[in-house]
């Protein structure tokens, strides 16, 4: 498929549907956007894995890390990857070798791999590449809009608050 | 919407870009959320707030749900990535400003700005460190003269005001991108409905939202549009955007917010210190103005083309300028930016000079005489006695505020109340 372009409902169809989510290359360092996605997703109800080789056992966010893909004990449905463009080919065979396939295969905004989408692709996942799920979780849930940035999307639905919190959203189901 | 394929068109996003129900009430309208503070959802949401690490709202000088509706519409309308709303228009050029340069810096604008903006630029800016060269839109050249290795910037006006000016974006976007500077555009006098900067080069647009936005001449306010075209790291001449911030636990705010980090600087940085914050109350009343944009603006338009032909018929003026007329100088440039209408300010001159200009404006009795444009109401100034007084004879003229010139902002009244009322106080 074409990844210059992804419509709202390919995205939400993936948003609304995974649960569990690994982060690969996730830190713990303040100052890293790997940190916010992994925090984030976990607050909007996603089980989310943080995958790092030198800090397996050790905390991310409050969420236990593991060193490999391989050493998360639950199925994974998705990957968000977190690593230079070059190093995708690597991350996909680590997530080709798993003995449950996930779903989705994700590429982080800035994080183009063609080869790696199509192969990832032939093993029946989905590929979303160059986009982030915090942002676009942000721009379809309308979250994103409290920062006045353009979502690209109008509704005359409601909007849906997560049960337990005043300031956060939920997706809508279409 | 359903069709992912159709973009809504620009009369919908006026009215539903930026604003879904409400999610506790199921307000339609977009509530003003009149308040300063918001509550956490607990201590850990709090913390992720403050480094900016998740969307929310902490204090109404950063974000507030009104304020946020307006940004996302003026974003989506521009289409641009982000905006962010602020307390007027020269508010949002000290913002923009203030997160590109440093002491030192050159700012290359457009001499024939908006007379405020000159002495904004002359003054207050100076005052800064941050020096002013100015280059003439008639004459690209004097952009291309004016680069120097201390340029940050190029900033002009779309339709510059108030001599009728329609500025060639596409040249001097060339300039700014061979001298690797953002170019700034104000917006303010053409609208989103009027021009697109964004099409024509432009990084970063500014809107004086007091004028055609709100559109009734009830409230001031500005916003700063982010076009998401800018690389901010590829030179390191931009540190507030490409270096670690020590009071964001070391977050580089372009590589963080990516396409749309301008707009986030602006408000996490510069209206954080700044202060310059836009009350929920006037959001709300711009959001309201916006909704008629389009049908405004085509009103506006079409009572202006006839205000033009009317003067240039007249034998007491001497000249007419507006670029909707198909003999002025600025038409084809009008034709190629602003297709749908030359805007709704119009310059022209009066035989009788300066005297005749004070004249008109004291017995005018439906025009207004005051210092506004963009106004449903029609509006009628004497720059060189008012507006432009600060400058110097020079300056005037170079702006086109010379002694015989005034200045129409054409309101939405009917178009024969309209030249009535001129030809009588013309007498």
């Amino acid at each position: 498929m074409n990844h210059d372009h992804y419509d709202d409902s390919y995205i939400r169809g993936i948003l609304n549907t995974v649960k569990n989510i690994a982060i690969v290359g996730a830190s713990a360092n303040e100052s890293r956007p790997s940190l916010f996605v992994t925090k984030y997703l976990s607050e909007r109800g996603y089980n989310v894995f943080p995958i790092n080789p030198g800090r397996g056992g050790e905390l991310t966010g409050g969420l236990k890390t593991y060193a490999r893909l391989a050493d998360v004990p639950e199925r994974i449905d998705m990957v968000d990857a977190f690593r230079r463009s070059e190093d995708i080919p690597k991350v996909l065979d680590e997530v080709l070798a798993l003995p449950s396939r996930p779903m989705v295969f994700w590429m982080q905004q800035g994080i183009c791999n063609d080869e790696a989408a199509a192969k990832a692709e032939a093993a029946g996942m989905k590929v979303v590449m160059n986009r982030c799920p915090k942002i676009e979780y942000g721009r379809l849930s309308g979250e994103i809009g409290w920062v006045g940035v353009n979502s690209r999307t109008i509704s005359s639905k409601r909007q849906q608050r997560i049960l337990g919190g005043v300031q956060r959203l939920r997706l809508n189901k279409e | 919407m359903a069709n992912e394929k159709r973009e809504p068109g620009f009369a919908t996003l006026a009215i539903h870009a930026g604003a879904q129900p409400d999610p506790t009430t199921g307000a339609r309208a977009t509530p003003i959320y009149q308040t300063t503070s918001f509550v956490f959802d607990d201590v850990d949401h709090a913390a992720s707030l403050f480094a900016l690490q998740t969307f929310g709202n902490i204090y109404t000088r950063i974000t507030n749900p009104t304020n946020a509706v307006l940004e996302e519409r003026v974003a989506a309308l521009e289409g641009g990535t982000a905006a962010l709303a602020v307390a007027s228009g020269h508010a949002a050029q000290v913002n923009v400003f203030q997160t590109l340069l440093t002491p030192g810096d050159e700012i290359i604008a457009s001499k024939k700005l908006y007379g405020g903006s000159i002495n904004q630029l002359n003054h207050a800016f100076k005052s800064f460190g941050w020096n002013v060269v100015w280059a003439d839109p008639d004459d690209i050249g004097s952009f291309e003269r004016a680069v120097t290795k201390n340029t940050k910037v190029i900033f002009v006006e779309s339709i510059a005001n108030p001599g009728g000016i329609i500025t060639d974006l596409e040249a001097i976007s060339a300039v700014a991108k061979k001298a690797g500077v953002p170019f700034v555009v104000d917006n303010t006098l053409a609208s989103p409905y009027l021009c697109n900067p964004f099409k024509h080069g432009a990084d970063i647009i500014v809107h004086s939202a007091t004028k055609y936005l709100g559109g009734h001449g009830n409230s001031i306010a500005g916003v700063i549009v982010d076009g998401g075209s800018f690389n901010w790291t590829a030179s390191g001449r931009y540190p507030m955007l490409s270096e670690p911030r020590p009071e964001y636990a070391g977050i580089k705010i372009h590589e963080t917010f990516g396409n749309f980090a301008f707009a986030i600087a602006c408000r996490v940085l510069g209206l954080r210190d700044l202060g310059a914050a836009l009350s929920p109350f006037n959001a709300f009343l711009i959001l309201t103005g916006i909704e008629t944009l389009p049908l405004r603006m085509r009103r506006h338009c079409d009572n202006t083309l006839k205000v033009a032909e009317y003067l240039k018929n007249h034998p007491k003026v001497s000249w007419v300028s507006y670029a909707g007329l198909p003999t002025d100088k600025y038409h084809s440039l009008a034709q190629k930016y602003c297709p749908k209408g030359a805007g709704a300010i119009l310059t022209f001159g009066l035989k009788g000079g300066y005297e005749a200009g004070i004249k008109l404006v004291s017995e005018v009795q439906l025009f207004s005489h005051l210092a506004n444009i963009g106004d449903t109401r029609s509006l009628i100034i004497h720059p060189a006695s008012t507006t432009h007084r600060q400058l110097t004879d020079e300056q005037k003229i170079q702006a086109g505020a010379g002694p015989d010139v005034v200045r129409l902002s054409i309101g939405l009244e009917d178009i024969e109340d309209i030249i009535a009322d001129l030809d009588q106080a013309m007498g």
